[in-house]
């Protein structure tokens, strides 16, 4: 009998243990859920990574599935923060709160072998629309162009149709991509072929040796520098989105993306960081 | 505690019954699923409008499916009409003809074709296949570059089950052959074949599974415009190719037209079983 109630005891205290620890667990403090724009989330985990760091016990999980996902995973508060990679359009602005942590530009890429160094708007417009079909109408060799654009849906596609005011049924590709990476490679591998993809990749890729350059887009060259002055055309930034004005550790999360602790990881990413200023005007609205 | 044999056959039968129903659920499961996601466009588009609409461009409500049937059939079509050939003729070689040092080597050289993964087939189609075929003719992803990568990719396929299946050819055949002064390559032509059939047949349903429904390699090489090619220079876009380019960042109509391309592909592979089935009924079983 002595030892049957021994027994219990035991299970009772462990029972007890493990409700409380299964409570600690669940509390709906320590994790936060991100989802969102396939550009903003390797740089998002990096900067979940640190916060996690400084913050023991807290979770960040995030996740990619591009920006539509992030608005709407943000709206049904399926995640605590969206990550979207575009400026906000239309009721957009109003139902959502946005934070800029980075920006990001687009410009056209080209093989190094091809001897068109500049293509003014106009060009890139009759390029994409298959008005012009020969590098020889734009100052180059006697090749037909390759023209690579991106798949629907993606932000890139988005940016580079509203700069140009161009609907994705009028572009006449040739090749159409998935991410970055596949454009770079698809651009380096044929001389005669022009793609659109992030600077910061692009920028990444040239150091390292890949045969591609960077064209200017409206006189205005294509870096991260100029991209960050905001001097630079098509360019978007990177946003975290909630439904609601952030508080608790979604607001801590935030403000720690925002802050310059972590513009390091910004610029590792190949991102340009926001100046202080331009955050504090942005997350006001 | 020992069981009697009537009840250890009826423990059995259960186990076979259920691990079979599972089996079988899990397709009708998948099969289900895709229509109740693809059921919203269907509803609010109609089926006819995937046939007739002028182009694939979800997000501008258009949805025509049919150049992608297109493409997957060409690619498909292509790679198995060169793949089948080579696959056999190699095997052919492999058990009658070469030595067997060489035999063996090839055998495992044929076996590592089959287990590289298909996205180091899509990689290595783009950095090398596909200049190639871009100094050719431009652009260089194309439907070519397409049936090229696959016949690497589904030829290990009917090259192994060709050599499996004249292995189990019953030697007693090969000698009543011998004994009546055959030529070797009447042997194969005359004896072989025909009695090696049914598992060539199954080799060559198996590719064509396999070719239909390659994703990665085909999306590396293929250049994914959608339209119904008129040369094999043109870039087409696969169904399955459509459905992991565009997945990730679907919503609304978008995704659930991006279910339809599944069930069409669905249908596609069905309708392949049941003409397969039809003609395995009547030349080889029948």
């Amino acid at each position: 009998m002595k030892n049957q109630q021994k027994y219990t005891a035991l299970a009772v205290t462990l029972s007890l243990g493990m409700l409380l620890s299964a409570c600690q667990q669940n509390s709906p403090k320590t994790q936060l859920t991100l989802t969102g724009s396939s550009t903003v989330a390797p740089l998002t985990s990096e900067i979940a990574k640190r916060f996690e760091a400084k913050h023991p016990g807290v979770r960040i999980d995030v996740q990619t599935g591009g920006s539509s996902r992030g608005l709407a995973d943000a709206r049904s508060r399926l995640a605590n923060i969206g990550m979207v990679s575009r400026n906000l359009k239309g009721n957009e602005t109003g139902e959502f709160q946005s934070f800029a942590i980075a920006r990001d530009g687009i410009s056209i890429i080209l093989n190094t072998n091809n001897p068109v160094k500049i293509l003014s708007n106009e060009q890139i417009l009759n390029i994409y629309q298959g008005k012009i079909e020969n590098w020889k109408q734009v100052g180059g060799k006697d090749a037909p162009i390759t023209v690579v654009n991106k798949a629907e849906g993606r932000s890139t596609l988005e940016l580079f149709l509203g700069y140009f005011k161009l609907e994705n049924s009028q572009i006449k590709a040739d090749v159409v991509i998935g991410d970055n990476q596949q454009g770079i490679k698809t651009v380096a591998g044929n001389p005669n072929a022009i793609g659109y993809v992030s600077i910061g990749t692009a920028e990444y890729d040239i150091e390292r040796g890949v045969p591609i350059q960077l064209l200017p887009i409206g006189g205005v060259e294509a870096s991260t520098k100029t991209v960050q002055n905001g001097t630079f055309p098509l360019s978007r930034p990177l946003l975290l989105v909630t439904a609601k004005p952030p508080s608790g550790l979604t607001k801590e999360f935030i403000d720690f993306a925002q802050s310059q602790e972590v513009y390091d990881i910004v610029k590792q990413q190949n991102f340009v960081p926001i100046a202080t200023k331009n955050v504090a005007k942005t997350s006001v609205r | 505690m020992s069981l009697k044999p009537q009840s250890a056959d009826w423990l059995l039968l259960w186990t076979l019954r259920c691990l079979g129903a599972i089996a079988g659920a899990i397709v009708i499961a998948i099969v289900i699923f895709l229509v109740l996601e693809a059921l919203p466009v269907l509803q609010q588009v109609g089926i006819g409008r995937f046939v007739t609409d002028p182009s694939w461009h979800p997000a501008e409500g258009f949805y025509n499916l049919m150049p992608m049937l297109w493409g997957t059939l060409l690619a498909m079509g292509g790679s198995v009409l060169i793949a089948t050939p080579l696959g056999i003729l190699s095997a052919i070689f492999c058990q009658y003809y070469a030595p067997k040092w060489l035999a063996n080597l090839y055998r495992r050289l044929i076996e590592l074709l089959a287990g590289i993964p298909s996205v180091v087939y899509g990689f290595w189609g783009l950095v090398v296949l596909v200049p190639l075929i871009n100094r050719l003719h431009p652009p260089g992803t194309s439907l070519l570059a397409g049936i090229a990568i696959l016949t690497i990719m589904i030829l290990p396929t009917i090259a192994l089950t060709a050599d499996a299946s004249f292995t189990k050819i019953p030697s007693s055949y090969l000698l009543g052959a011998a004994s009546l002064g055959l030529s070797r390559w009447g042997t194969i032509c005359g004896i072989v074949l025909p009695a090696a059939k049914s598992g060539l047949f199954t080799g060559v349903i198996l590719e064509t599974g396999r070719a239909i429904g390659e994703t990665m390699a085909v999306l590396m090489v293929c250049g994914n415009v959608v339209q119904t090619p008129h040369s094999l220079f043109d870039p087409i876009r696969t169904l399955t190719a459509n459905i992991a380019l565009e997945m990730a960042y679907a919503l609304g109509n978008h995704r659930s037209a991006l279910f339809v391309s599944g069930l069409v592909l669905m249908g596609a592979i069905a309708l392949l079983v049941v003409i397969a089935e039809a003609i395995s009924q009547e030349e080889i079983y029948g």
